[in-house]
């Protein structure tokens, strides 16, 4: 018998639903309402919710002080080259484990995944000396290559599944008409798993949009993207929560708004072989 | 031309040993089918002849031609998938063009090619949609087309009618018949279906667990199957497999009747027996009848108009010229 969902049932889902997601979401919207408020209101006791005078000063000082427009191109040029790069490497690496897999290919998996489970912290030390060495330092070059080492587990992951759900006899059909290995990719594999692939492209966007900590460590001036824009605002003396929520505000919204036309596209992405 | 031959062929996944050493000579125009029961073999012997499995060891030539190492495509062969095996992103003309297009054929030869195969398969209507949008039969002939436009040496079938519903099944079977025919080309077709085996084939091949059983026409299996297992699979429905006194009787271990060499009567016989459920099929009456010593139940074929029920007994009478006799290593003794 199928389990009888009653309205009030729906209702109290609906509602939990609703409290955890204004959960999750209220440090950005907090974030963005102190980012209108004054340095004086913004640290005000009790906090004040809505009821101040709004202002654009934060963002002007902001954009005053530092150039936003190199941050933002820093972050576009980062977060796309290490995606698109990894993309490239990804995509023969899970090609080989969904279509030809060995007795260790699980195994190999598994230790890709468990890089990601080590502290970032912990090989700070030589991939500093590493990037010293080759002058690699507050380069983009150098952050788009270990942003495309950081996430590359997850999207050789993320496509390997997407590439499983696609049927064998499709690209042997493929193999008898002749197609070489390079024509399987290009004309079978790849058109078939595009969506697969553009929701890969999507959460690695994001995911190398936000990364901090080496982003932080890597770059000085040169390169640095938002969120050492971000970073730039955080002192430990002076008043400075309203300028910092503004930098903040101005570096999420880019990737709020991409996350927000595309959220479709995102959640069948994550949700991808696990419903049917 | 497309003479297929098999010398001394093995394949091994890991430690099982799925096909032990084999030889086969397919001649070329022969419509060759590979029959057996789920698990004997016969699609992986087709792919190891597709090139899409290496063989463990042996020698396969193509138009005497050494073919063991070479890739899929470069041995002339054209295959049809169970699943149809159709690219979902692409339309019915471009499916159709990948193999010409893969080849680099020139884009007036590929119109003209494709416009032939679409006429005889019916799909010149259908060419600019997308395979989801058609139905089984017609993706069937998708993947049809898509074979015979690379004009090959040889077709390769693998269980291609088994996802259509019966009516269709029927229809299609009549299509690559005819096709045969019409091309004169070889082909292998892979089934478990024994019907489809003996209507489409110049030339079964009987496999069982990797081992050819035989190899005949479809009358040459039907009239004198080499052993038990043939006569058990060849024919519909099955013959039926008498062990105990009746078989001593002929001097025998077993001996074999197809149901369609037994008479029945409701006043005399030979055996007698009892009505289990009989099946009236209008043209015939299948009877399966209990009490038999050696084989129960026993089938017999008889003609659409007999009035037998549940229960009521029965005479059978073999007839003598067609009783099949297998000794106790199941091998039949003449």
């Amino acid at each position: 018998m199928a389990r009888a969902v009653t309205n009030q049932r729906k209702a109290i889902n609906t509602a939990a639903a609703w409290i955890v997601g204004l959960l999750i979401f209220f440090p950005i919207l907090w974030t963005i309402l102190t980012s209108f408020k004054t340095e004086a209101v913004a640290i005000a006791d009790p906090p004040v919710f809505l009821g101040f005078d709004w202002t654009l000063e934060n963002y002007r000082t902001v954009l005053e002080r530092s150039n936003y427009a190199r941050f933002l191109w820093n972050s576009i040029i980062i977060a796309g080259g290490s995606t698109v790069l990894g993309i490239i490497v990804a995509v023969p690496a899970a090609w080989s484990m969904a279509f030809v897999p060995s007795n260790r290919t699980k195994d190999i998996l598994l230790w890709m995944l468990s890089t990601k489970m080590l502290p970032a912290v912990g090989v700070l030390y030589p991939i500093y000396l590493i990037f010293i060495n080759l002058g690699l330092l507050d380069s983009r070059l150098g952050l788009v290559v270990v942003l495309m080492l950081i996430n590359l587990p997850i999207i050789v992951w993320m496509l390997y599944t997407y590439f499983k759900e696609i049927p064998v006899d499709i690209l042997e059909a493929g193999r008898m008409d002749g197609a070489s290995l390079k024509d399987e990719i290009i004309y079978i594999l790849t058109p078939m798993a595009i969506p697969g692939i553009a929701s890969t492209l999507l959460l690695n966007f994001i995911l190398a949009w936000n990364e901090a900590f080496w982003t932080l460590n890597l770059t000085a001036a040169k390169a640095a993207p938002l969120t050492a824009f971000i970073a730039s605002y955080s002192s430990p003396e002076g008043l400075f929560y309203a300028k910092l929520s503004a930098a903040s505000t101005m570096a999420i919204a880019p990737i709020l708004i991409l996350g927000w036309f595309s959220q479709k596209q995102l959640v069948s992405g994550l949700t991808f072989g696990a419903v049917k | 031309m497309g003479q297929i031959q098999l010398t001394q062929v093995t394949k091994s996944f890991g430690d099982v040993n799925v096909i032990p050493p084999l030889d086969l000579t397919i001649q070329d125009g022969e419509f060759t089918v590979f029959v057996g029961p789920s698990g004997c073999g016969k699609s992986t012997l087709l792919r190891l002849i597709a090139g899409l499995e290496d063989i463990t060891s042996g020698q396969i030539q193509i138009d005497g031609q050494d073919a063991t190492n070479l890739p899929p495509a470069k041995r002339g062969l054209a295959m049809v998938f169970q699943s149809y095996a159709l690219y979902p992103h692409m339309s019915v003309k471009k499916n159709i063009a990948f193999p010409l297009k893969m080849a680099g054929m020139e884009e007036a030869e590929q119109e003209r090619r494709i416009a032939a195969a679409a006429k005889a398969l019916n799909l010149t209507d259908y060419l600019d949609r997308r395979p989801g949008q058609l139905s089984g039969g017609q993706r069937q002939r998708v993947a049809i087309g898509r074979a015979i436009v690379r004009e090959p040496s040889a077709f390769l079938f693998d269980e291609p009618l088994s996802n259509l519903d019966a009516a269709l099944r029927v229809g299609m079977r009549l299509e690559i018949s005819e096709m045969h025919k019409r091309l004169e080309t070889t082909m292998i077709y892979v089934t478990h279906d024994q019907v489809e085996a003996m209507t489409m084939a110049d030339k079964i091949v009987v496999l069982q667990a990797g081992v050819i059983e035989q190899v005949g026409s479809p009358l040459e299996l039907y009239r004198a199957p080499r052993n038990k297992f043939v006569a058990g699979f060849i024919g519909s429905p099955k013959m039926n497999l008498i062990e105990g006194e009746l078989a001593a009787k002929h001097g025998v271990h077993t001996i074999g009747i197809r149901p369609e060499h037994t008479d029945v009567s409701t006043t005399d016989g030979l055996w007698k027996g009892t009505v289990g459920v009989a099946e009236h099929l209008g043209s015939d009456t299948f009877i399966h009848i209990h009490g038999i010593p050696g084989c129960d139940p026993l089938t017999v074929r008889a003609g659409g108009d007999i009035d037998v029920k549940h229960g009521d007994t029965v005479y059978l009478t073999p007839q003598e010229q067609h009783i099949h006799k297998f000794g106790p290593d199941g091998l039949r003794v003449e």
